[in-house]
């Protein structure tokens, strides 16, 4: 049986407003309500229908991120997680860690715990990177099925649809594999009060960047964070004939 | 388990689903706790077993509803190739005023 790694990041939550500080140095954060990245949600579901499949036999979450990613690690504890792995990354280091230093964390953990499928969601939707689950495979030197919106295990190899555009592209991977989960994978299930409860008493492993060796020193620096620019206010015009001669 | 503590589990469970309501935890927690007291003179248990029947069945919807919306809010803003595009081109064509 597999064992599974699943990549759980905190994000701010998805029906929020996202504001941009004035300083344009980030967005606000502050008392802002954070949630599990979706995306992450139909990843740990994906390893959770596994488990229920018998095909899984240990789940394992891992989130990078401050103190608080460890209520992220329960919500996936809650829907089916068996334990957490929660990296903390200082405080300094939070805005400019990059899915490369991530990848790198994910790729080590892989291994330490010798995950046979490693399951992200296609890209968070905080900074839309889309770049984890690429390099995680780069790092571990194994296949990856990216943009799955169906998985099939049989034995030691992976059937795994991707989404692509204008179409759909089946793939078959050995194990071990990296995936990255699309929209259409699946269903994520709510993670209930009781299991809520229940998960508070699964473990979650505290370790840092360092004890697993890896670098997080900036790579990047943010010169600034603005505003798309405003929607333009559309013009009612009297009839087609006025659209047409506009338009030439 | 007694189906007094069944109706508390309910109550709590709504409770903590309506964290997440989209007119806020405040709305939805006066009008659960509305509906709650409205029935709390019923003491036949058939009737009351038919009462959490219907809770837990806005349980149900209440998570359906949340998916639903979590899945549509990140289709739009994933997913919408063909109809921003087409929006910008006509404001452009009718920004572009000779």
């Amino acid at each position: 049986m597999a064992r599974v790694l699943v990549g759980v990041k905190r994000v701010i939550d998805y029906a929020v407003k996202i504001r941009v500080k004035p300083d344009k140095s980030g967005v606000v954060t502050d008392g802002v309500k954070h949630s599990m990245n979706p995306f992450d949600e139909i990843a740990v579901e994906e390893a959770v229908r596994m488990k229920e499949k018998k095909i899984a036999s240990e789940i394992i979450a891992v989130s990078c991120g401050p103190a608080q990613s460890q209520e992220t690690l329960r919500t996936a504890l809650a829907m089916g997680v068996d334990r957490g792995i929660h990296v903390e990354i200082a405080a300094g280091d939070l805005n400019t860690i990059q899915p490369i230093h991530i990848s790198k964390i994910l790729a080590k953990l892989a291994a330490d715990e010798k995950a046979d499928i490693v399951i992200v969601g296609k890209q968070a939707i905080d900074d839309d990177s889309n770049q984890t689950a690429q390099m995680t495979a780069a790092y571990l030197d194994c296949p990856q099925g990216t943009f799955a919106s169906k998985v099939e295990v049989n034995g030691k190899e992976l059937t795994v649809t991707r989404e692509i555009d204008g179409g759909l592209e089946t793939v078959k991977v050995q194990l071990p594999a990296v995936l990255s989960a699309d929209l259409r994978l699946n269903e994520p299930r709510y993670a209930t009060l009781p299991n809520i409860m229940k998960a508070k008493k699964k473990p979650i492993k505290k370790v840092t960047p360092k004890d697993l060796g890896v670098d997080v020193s900036p790579r990047i620096e943010i010169v600034s964070v603005e505003d798309p620019p405003v929607r333009q206010a559309g013009a009612i015009i009297p009839d087609v004939d006025t659209l047409y001669i506009l338009k030439w | 388990m007694s189906q007094r503590s069944k109706v508390i589990e309910l109550y709590k469970t709504l409770l903590h689903l309506g964290k997440d309501y989209p007119q806020g935890a405040d709305f939805f927690r006066t009008r659960l706790k509305r509906a709650f007291l409205k029935n709390k003179d019923v003491t036949d248990a058939e009737q009351i077993k038919k009462l959490i029947g219907h809770g837990e069945y806005v349980v149900k919807e209440l998570e359906a509803l949340y998916m639903l919306k979590k899945y549509r809010t990140l289709k739009r803003r994933y997913e919408t190739d063909i109809l921003p595009n087409l929006e910008t081109k006509i404001e452009k064509t009718v920004s572009s005023k000779p």
